[in-house]
């Protein structure tokens, strides 16, 4: 193909052509130019999306199972409905007949309850749980520590803070020791969680906003007709199908439904979630991709219309050219060259811009430009170019060099 | 005498639309090696025409055409950019430089088409302009030249290969008379150095410095005479 020399000689003379014309330049490459940020932009806001997604479901665990008498996501809200509750009873024997988990732990939960220090009052969501919770996600508390089996056994009023909740009531003291009011009994704060951020985009969900206290406490304050969530962690994390299947198993016995019935309780996954965000997120991502090709599109058109200008002006020096000894390839390769040098330059002043961009939107979404997007630009703008300049290129390699040389 | 450029009965003919044009019919010329020949003719004679395919640019409709022995007709469009590269100086009447480019890379060119390391290319190119007078216009672009200068670049850009011949089309037509003699006794003097030499012009001053008149009229040879020099 083209030698060493004739390269680099066809990158020298594409740049003398450009800078001899530079608005003309300029604005050849603005399509580029735009189709690369928007293509960029588009890629690393998708990414920031999804991965603010993924994390915002971290604190559920990837290994966790959780058993509950709703779906999370489904359209069986009416079945769920009528589903007779889970009993604490039933989460007892499910503990002690499960070999393949490595925890079971039963939780129940109430929404907006006042939680009181002092002046200082708050509404918060209510979670009760055992000791063994902090074997669910692994999640410590930040300050001072979680319950223990005794304060578990024996219902004491002991709780801990999230961190939100924590930061209204105890603006400048330690909260570990005090004593809040909990729906007006009294509880001894013995832990904080560390601040968590928020799930799917609401602090309603994450620890932030919650307060814990054991489990029985709960039930005895809040009701023992409520229904109770369970999460049961897989003994083997990458085997967390087997643990599933002896759940169901276990659990249908447990509840009594018959053979060709369907579950009477829903299994929750993250994983759904995390699915379900896939789905969406790539039908968006190729949305996306298509209309921001349309703009790359156009760029290129621009380009090869420019081209073919720019050839047909130097007919004559392509006919100077052909006279000294320049071969068609050799000609064709110049322009070529041109054409990738005009998108190149498009495609990093492209990235250049998206990369600002990307700092700014940084600020709302977390978003790190992946590096995948800049090679993958670059090397966008290199095939626009050669493929819009082959067709002007490959006009002026075929020019007869004798009426090259006539032409005015 | 070496015979550098055998033509045995080269015609052309070109299709304007419905009408065919007869440029040669039948021309047949043996040119020597440092032999010194003008091509004369009126306008419409052929001498452009025959200028082209003894420079290989064109090739003829018939006829034969041996370049050093070699049979050009047979060769394709890579061969003949070699030829013209390596065996054949062009010189033109506007001159044909690069604008944009400094007149060392003009002189340069053709080197880089041959394949020549950058620093010996550097070399030859200021060599050949040296050898024109020009060894302080290097990095001159051609609109800060003047026409004889330009014409030089020109000629040191043709040598520069050190070519078998020199193909020069009109070469003093842009230029004043004083200034074309100048350019004209470039030409003598690289003949006398063992170049050889084709001149096609119109003018009779022109082409008396040459030693062999060929005249061609109506796409045929009218004359060939070799001229006495004291």
């Amino acid at each position: 193909m083209l030698k060493w020399y004739e390269l680099k000689e066809g990158i020298r003379f594409a740049f003398s052509s450009i800078k001899a014309n530079k608005m003309r330049s300029v604005l050849t490459t603005l399509g580029v130019v735009i189709g690369i940020v928007t293509v960029t932009l588009m890629a690393t806001v998708i990414e920031g999306l999804d991965r603010a997604l993924k994390n915002s479901v971290q604190a559920l665990g990837s290994d966790v199972i959780y058993v509950s008498k709703w779906d999370w996501f489904s359209d069986t809200y009416w079945k769920a409905r009528n589903r007779k509750i889970i009993t604490l009873d039933q989460a007892r024997k499910l503990k002690e007949r499960m070999t393949t988990a490595a925890a079971v732990v039963p939780s129940a939960g109430t929404w907006q309850r006042t939680v009181k220090f002092g002046s200082n009052s708050v509404k918060c969501n209510i979670e009760g749980t055992t000791e063994e919770y902090l074997k669910v996600t692994g999640v410590v508390p930040e300050r001072g520590r979680f319950f223990n089996a005794l304060e578990v056994e024996h219902a004491r009023p002991v709780c801990v803070l999230g961190h939100d909740v924590a930061d209204k009531l105890f603006p400048n003291l330690d909260p570990i020791g005090r004593t809040v009011k909990i729906s007006g009994k009294a509880f001894r704060v013995i832990g904080v969680w560390e601040k968590e951020g928020d799930m799917l985009g609401s602090s309603f969900f994450s620890k932030d906003s919650q307060v814990y206290i054991p489990l029985l406490v709960h039930l005895k304050m809040y009701g023992s007709r409520q229904s109770i969530e369970i999460a049961v962690k897989a003994a083997d994390p990458d085997n967390k199908l087997e643990t599933k299947i002896e759940l169901i198993g276990l659990f249908r016995k447990i509840r009594h439904v018959k053979p060709g019935q369907d579950n009477d309780f829903g299994i929750n996954e993250q994983d759904f979630l995390t699915k379900t965000f896939d789905s969406v997120v790539n039908v968006i991502a190729i949305i996306g991709f298509i209309i921001t090709s349309l703009s790359l599109l156009v760029g290129g058109v621009g380009i090869m219309n420019i081209m073919f200008v720019s050839v047909k002006e130097r007919t004559r020096e392509i006919g100077i050219r052909k006279a000294i000894g320049a071969k068609r390839r050799t000609i064709l390769g110049q322009f070529l060259i041109e054409a990738a040098a005009i998108c190149t330059m498009g495609g990093l002043i492209g990235l250049g811009l998206s990369f600002v961009s990307s700092l700014i939107i940084n600020e709302i979404l977390p978003s790190v430009m992946p590096l995948w997007v800049v090679v993958l630009s670059i090397t966008i703008s290199i095939a626009i170019g050669l493929i819009a300049g082959f067709l002007p290129a490959f006009t002026a390699a075929r020019l007869d060099p004798v009426e090259a040389l006539r032409y005015e | 005498m070496d015979t550098l450029i055998h033509i045995e009965n080269i015609t052309k003919v070109y299709e304007m639309g419905m009408e065919k044009v007869h440029a040669l019919r039948g021309v047949s010329i043996n040119i020597h090696k440092n032999e010194y020949v003008a091509i004369m003719g009126p306008s419409g004679s052929g001498k452009s025409t025959l200028m082209n395919i003894l420079g290989c640019l064109d090739t003829p409709t018939s006829g034969l055409y041996l370049f050093n022995g070699t049979n050009v007709g047979e060769m394709d469009d890579n061969e003949l950019a070699e030829i013209r590269n390596r065996e054949i100086g062009f010189v033109f009447q506007t001159f044909n430089l690069l604008p944009r480019s400094t007149s060392l890379h003009n002189v340069e060119l053709p080197l880089i088409y041959a394949g020549v390391s950058a620093a010996e290319r550097r070399k030859k190119a200021e060599e050949a302009m040296r050898s024109v007078g020009l060894g302080d216009r290097m990095t001159h672009k051609p609109n800060q030249l003047s026409g004889g200068q330009r014409q030089r670049v020109a000629i040191a850009r043709a040598l520069v290969n050190h070519p078998s011949i020199i193909l020069a089309d009109e070469p003093t037509g842009n230029l004043d008379s004083k200034i074309g003699e100048e350019i004209m006794q470039l030409f003598s003097r690289l003949h006398d150095e063992g170049h050889t030499i084709i001149l096609v012009t119109h003018e009779e001053y022109i082409a008396e410095h040459a030693h062999r008149i060929v005249r061609l009229f109506d796409g045929g040879i009218a004359s060939d005479e070799i001229i006495d020099r004291q």
